[in-house]
């Protein structure tokens, strides 16, 4: 009856058990997908587009980092994006006062920073308090903030963008170590730092243990109603990095940005390989899944595709990221 | 019997929830290093009995006292940390972690710099795995074992929390024979170091081969506790439904009618292959066969859940081709799943609303439902099908197991349906439920029904069935006629023809 699977495994059979890790062939997409852009387009493949590229794809990729503790721990952040908007005007707002008080360009850039981290970090609290408090789902506490957050942005600012960012402050997105734009510095080190959160800290091992089997992790005595909001701080905390990475590169902050990047964030996490039910995924997978998004989308910048259609190209990506996961399940 | 051996005591232990008394002055005492058996009908009061060791409940009075002292868990995590760890049927375990990590989920080892210590991990692992199982990787992940692996991991994590008491909740419910085997040298080794092992299962036959020690609860109160040794059988069971079963499978005759169902040459590929049997009306035909022989493949495929590659399901004498369950329906066919809480309820929902399930198009009037007429036929059912509820109103999931299949059965009843598949129909459930629900198959086969009972236990198959169909490797091996039925004959076939 049983079958003995002694045998050793062919270099064939390693190579497709590889091509199942989702990170393995999702790298293999996107690389496909830049051959393709190239045959199309010789000025794809170019080591300024290319760089271009990842320093496009470092807003997207610094928010997915969080939203992917989020979802490893099998919940939903729908919220991201306005948190992004609020805590970048709130740090805007920062600046600007402390500029007035005279304390030195350095010292205001710093507590512009520290004000919208912190904005990010307690939206990112609450949500994780409404979940564990009123115990109602992580979609419908997100879906309440998504609201709040976007809603407080304007009313701090009275819907008015912020200019007059100092260099010291846009250095940090239009700056370069070398040939590499910082961004894409700042996005390495972070999931570099969150792999090994993940896979070396207990904090990083609860919430996969949390996603796959909440139950057992509360009976087995990790403190979930601890874990679960340190996991939306961890998320609100990358919103608004990524939210300090965008007012840098453009100079201005915007009560009405990061629209719609909740969109963007989320599918990276699924096309990178996590599942919707939570307990797994790598955190280098959202990686790639934000380059591949980005690169669509710069794929479809420098064929003249309109914006619009790029909405509607993401929507469907979430959905056939998370499909493939279904279909994965049911081998 | 010395008194200081009690590693664990209840003196008039009573538990009262709204409305029900739970316990009632339970008193019995279970010895250091023995093997308990706790049997009783469902909702005789086990599970909560059980619950208040965790640390899940609390006792109303009485005392419990766990190595000669009181007893005061607020949470199950202070139970675990004391030493008392409950193996559950659904098991609690992170299916997308490592086996390691599963062990030792609540207490992590720790490196000098506050992370994980994945070597240390791993060595205890192994270490554990290898006393108690050497076959578990500790970097596998838990969901690509078996549930007889996963059991072995489960006690593996009690021990790595150095467990002394060690509660098993039907932990053969879900393993084949073979895996039980396994199971029982790992808990007489346990028992050999000193750990208590309470054990809770429906198999008397069990109970005898493992426990040293057995009491029988029954509507919350306990019977009696007496050693394995000095009791049998049919004493047991009467002592846990309380009289005297005077048949355990209540066989009839019957008189075998016209062919209802033929299937012919049916095969799906991988699955099954070249299948062909009939079967009449008024009979009860079992399948048996090993786990993987296919059986509940079988099942899926006449019911069109899963498609087939060739082959043909006659109905009546006509040619049909179901492409959804919906089609079988329609054609008269019932299938009673072997998931009952996943496949064959709505669990959130309430009785009257799952007997309506398949019945919505019959008793509403342009999609509005026909509420007096959903509550008659509920009514009917519950009084036919014998369905112990409050209310019909009721929650599903706050019936017994019992109770829940008698449900499932009432829902297709209620559609008249000509054709029964059964999954293993009485899994999971107690002596006296088994009884009423074979009484109900025997009701179901006078009125004319043909049932084709998948089951592994081959008991209920040499009981309750006319003929037996046992397959092998997704083929029908054979088929044994009623005279003839023998577990040898059965087992033969099932295994190939080589020695047993």
């Amino acid at each position: 009856m049983e079958q003995d699977n002694e045998s050793k495994p062919s270099l064939g059979l390693m190579a497709l058990g590889a091509l199942r890790h989702q990170v393995v062939s999702i790298t293999i997409v996107m690389l496909l997908l830049w051959v393709i852009l190239w045959w199309m387009s010789p000025y794809f493949l170019t080591v300024n587009n290319i760089l271009e590229i990842t320093l496009q794809a470092s807003v997207t990729a610094i928010m997915a980092a969080g939203v992917s503790f989020v979802i490893y721990a099998g919940m939903i952040d729908l919220s991201v994006g306005s948190i992004f908007a609020m805590a970048a005007v709130g740090g805007g707002l920062a600046y600007h006062w402390t500029a007035k008080a005279e304390f030195g360009t350095g010292a205001s850039v710093l507590a512009s920073l520290a004000v919208t981290i912190a904005i990010g970090a307690a939206a990112g609290i609450l949500n994780g308090l409404g979940i564990v408090v009123f115990r109602i789902p992580a979609f419908v506490v997100t879906l309440g903030m998504m609201g709040i957050a976007r809603g407080i942005g304007f009313i701090i600012c009275g819907g008015v963008p912020i200019y007059g960012l100092p260099k010291a402050y846009t250095e940090i997105g239009q700056g370069k170590l070398g040939p590499i734009p910082i961004p894409t510095v700042i996005t390495l080190i972070l999931f570099v730092a969150f792999y090994f959160v993940l896979r070396n800290t207990r904090f990083g091992r609860f919430t996969y243990a949390i996603g796959s089997n909440a139950e057992a992790s509360r009976l087995s005595g990790i403190k979930v109603n601890f874990m679960i909001p340190m996991i939306f701080l961890i998320c609100g905390a990358c919103a608004a990095l990524s939210s300090i990475i965008e007012a840098a590169r453009l100079g201005t902050m915007q009560p009405a940005g990061g629209n719609g990047y909740e969109l963007q964030a989320i599918g990276s996490v699924f096309i990178g390989g996590a599942s919707i039910s939570g307990g797994e995924g790598h955190i280098f997978g959202t990686l790639i899944g934000a380059l591949l998004v980005t690169t669509i989308r710069n794929g479809l910048n420098i064929y003249g595709v309109s914006a619009f259609w790029q909405l509607v190209a993401n929507g469907l990506i979430i959905i056939f990221a998370v499909a493939a996961d279904q279909i994965r399940k049911r081998r | 019997m010395d008194e200081n051996d009690a590693i664990l005591k209840f003196e008039d232990t009573s538990k009262r929830f709204p409305g029900v008394l739970a316990l009632s002055n339970v008193s019995f005492a279970v010895e250091k290093g023995t093997v308990h058996a706790l049997v009783g009908e469902n909702g005789a009061g086990k599970s909560t009995l059980i619950k208040i060791l965790t640390g899940v409940h609390k006792q109303s009075s009485g005392r419990v006292l766990y190595q000669g002292r009181d007893l005061h868990f607020g949470d199950p995590h202070q139970a675990l940390l004391a030493g008392i760890t409950a193996i559950y049927q659904e098991l609690n375990l992170a299916p997308t972690l490592s086996v390691a990590e599963n062990i030792f989920l609540g207490h992590l080892p720790k490196t000098g710099a506050d992370t994980v210590d994945w070597a240390a991990m791993r060595a205890k692992s192994r270490d554990l795995l290898s006393f108690l199982d050497g076959e578990v990787d500790p970097n596998a992940l838990v969901r690509s074992l078996g549930v007889a692996k996963k059991q072995v991991v489960e006690i593996a994590k009690a021990l790595s929390m150095d467990a002394r008491i060690i509660i098993m909740d039907e932990p053969t419910a879900a393993i084949p024979k073979k895996e039980i085997d396994t199971l029982f040298r790992i808990i007489r080794m346990l028992r050999e170091k000193g750990v208590t092992i309470i054990y809770i299962s429906h198999h008397i036959d069990e109970v005898f081969e493992i426990a040293d020690r057995v009491t029988v609860l029954r509507d919350g109160r306990v019977v009696e506790t007496r050693n394995t040794g000095e009791i049998d059988e049919p004493e047991l069971i009467k002592l846990m439904v309380g009289r005297e079963l005077t048949k355990q499978y209540p066989y009839h005759p019957g008189a075998p009618g016209a062919e209802v169902l033929r299937v012919e040459n049916l095969s799906r590929r991988g699955v099954l292959h070249g299948i062909s049997f009939s079967l009449r009306a008024g009979e009860v035909v079992g399948v048996s066969g090993m786990v993987g022989s296919g059986r509940t493949e079988l099942l899926r495929a006449i019911y069109g859940i899963d498609p087939i590659s060739s082959g043909a399901v006659y109905v009546n004498g006509a040619a049909r081709r179901f492409k959804a369950p919906r089609d079988a329906i329609e054609a008269g066919i019932a299938l009673l799943p072997e998931e009952r809480k996943t496949s064959g309820l709505v669990l959130l929902m309430s009785v009257m609303d799952n007997i309506g399930l398949p019945s919505l198009q019959k008793m509403s009037t342009r999609g509005v439902m026909r509420d007096r007429e959903l509550a008659r036929t509920s009514e009917r059912m519950r009084s036919l099908m014998n369905i112990r509820t409050p209310s019909l109103r009721q929650r599903v999931m706050n019936l017994s197991g019992g109770n829940q299949q008698k449900v499932v059965l009432g829902k297709w009843f209620a559609r008249d349906p000509k054709i029964y598949l059964f999954d293993e129909p009485t899994r999971g459930i107690d002596v006296g439920a088994k009884v009423e629900i074979y009484n109900l198959m025997n009701r179901l086969k006078e009125q004319g029904a043909a049932i084709l009972m998948v089951s592994s236990e081959l008991p209920e198959i040499l009981g309750m069935s006319d003929r037996v169909l046992v397959m092998r490797e997704g083929r029908i091996a054979g088929e044994v006629p009623r005279e003839r039925l023998t577990q040898e004959a059965v087992l033969k076939l099932a295994i190939g023809g080589e020695k047993i």
